[in-house]
């Protein structure tokens, strides 16, 4: 049991997510990218005349039960198997984001952050609604995410994978250096 | 039925996504600040166990379980994946979540990830609407 309440340690968990990409492929000829299924929802759920949504989302629509099954998996890990301890945070990272004035490191998210009276406030309205905005525009602009770009992308040899993975690196280092620090003092 | 096998896989995924701890706001600045090879050995080992995978794939023309030739479509290029690339990379570190781990987390019981959540899909489809006029 102690190996399921447990964090894995990177040599476990990589190659398991690396796995994804030859089963999806196997079980029916799919592609792993988890970003399409937002595409999916807005296909299914909003009606509008954009060309970008005009398509058969109901063929794509594993996609949308893999992201299901994805809530499922964070269900049974968060419920029945949570870790009891804090992330095993490097002391170098804690002092960091100590500065940045986070005390509360007992959860997988910054709960004094990311709760919902803290959307009334400009930093946490920021992070959290212009913050997902920008994955969600992101993603789509940039044709894939961490998994289909970063992952499936490189693992089949593509270079605008690597460009576009390179890209997220580039604002996401921007994000934590310059741009969070002032965010975070708002 | 013939979704079953994707609920499984997700389900399997989704675990291992908190398992692995790449769904914590925390890791990602971790990663982002260079101050632990955590995410870094994570997304590398997955890439080379992905890379490997599609090369035998390639090399032995295995067939899918129905019997299907595989096809892995080409990205094509385009200027979107430099700056659609940079604007995720914000959001990225901003909720400290990419979409595969917004889903995990808020089924970790994490009810404020689905306000992240809901933003991505208007983000998402702001882009379908300004599309055409955006630079590509």
């Amino acid at each position: 049991m102690n190996i399921l309440t447990q964090p894995w340690p990177w040599y476990i968990a990589g190659p398991l997510i690396g796995l994804m990409v030859p089963f999806l492929l196997l079980m029916d000829n799919k592609t792993f990218g988890i970003s399409s299924s937002l595409r999916h929802f807005c296909a299914m759920c909003i009606p509008t005349k954009a060309k970008f949504f005009q398509y058969d989302w109901k063929a794509e629509s594993w996609n949308l039960i893999f992201a299901l099954g994805i809530v499922i998996g964070g269900l049974i890990a968060g419920y029945f198997f949570a870790n009891p301890n804090p992330v095993a945070l490097s002391e170098s990272a804690i002092e960091s984001m100590n500065k940045l004035g986070i005390k509360d490191y007992s959860g997988l998210i910054p709960s004094e952050i990311f709760n919902f009276s803290s959307l009334l406030t400009l930093k946490g309205f920021l992070l959290i609604v212009v913050g997902g905005f920008f994955v969600g525009f992101g993603t789509r602009y940039a044709g894939g995410c961490t998994s289909g770009h970063a992952i499936m992308g490189m693992s089949n040899l593509q270079w605008p994978s690597l460009v576009a993975t390179c890209c997220f690196f580039a604002g996401g280092l921007l994000m934590t250096w310059v741009i969070l620090p002032l965010l975070m003092n708002l | 039925m013939k979704y079953l096998k994707f609920l499984l896989l997700g389900t399997v995924f989704g675990f291992i996504l908190i398992k692995a701890e790449v769904v914590s706001w925390f890791r990602i600045q971790e990663m982002f600040r260079f101050q632990s090879f955590h995410m870094y050995g994570v997304i590398c080992s997955a890439i080379a166990v992905g890379m490997l995978s599609v090369f035998l794939i390639k090399k032995f023309k295995v067939k899918s379980f129905s019997g299907e030739e595989i096809k892995i479509e080409d990205k094509k290029f385009n200027k979107g994946n430099v700056i659609g690339g940079l604007i995720f990379g914000l959001g990225w570190a901003m909720t400290g979540a990419c979409p595969g781990p917004l889903y995990a987390l808020i089924g970790s019981g994490l009810p404020i990830v689905i306000v992240i959540l809901l933003s991505a899909v208007l983000g998402t489809y702001c882009y379908g609407c300004l599309r055409e006029k955006l630079p590509h």
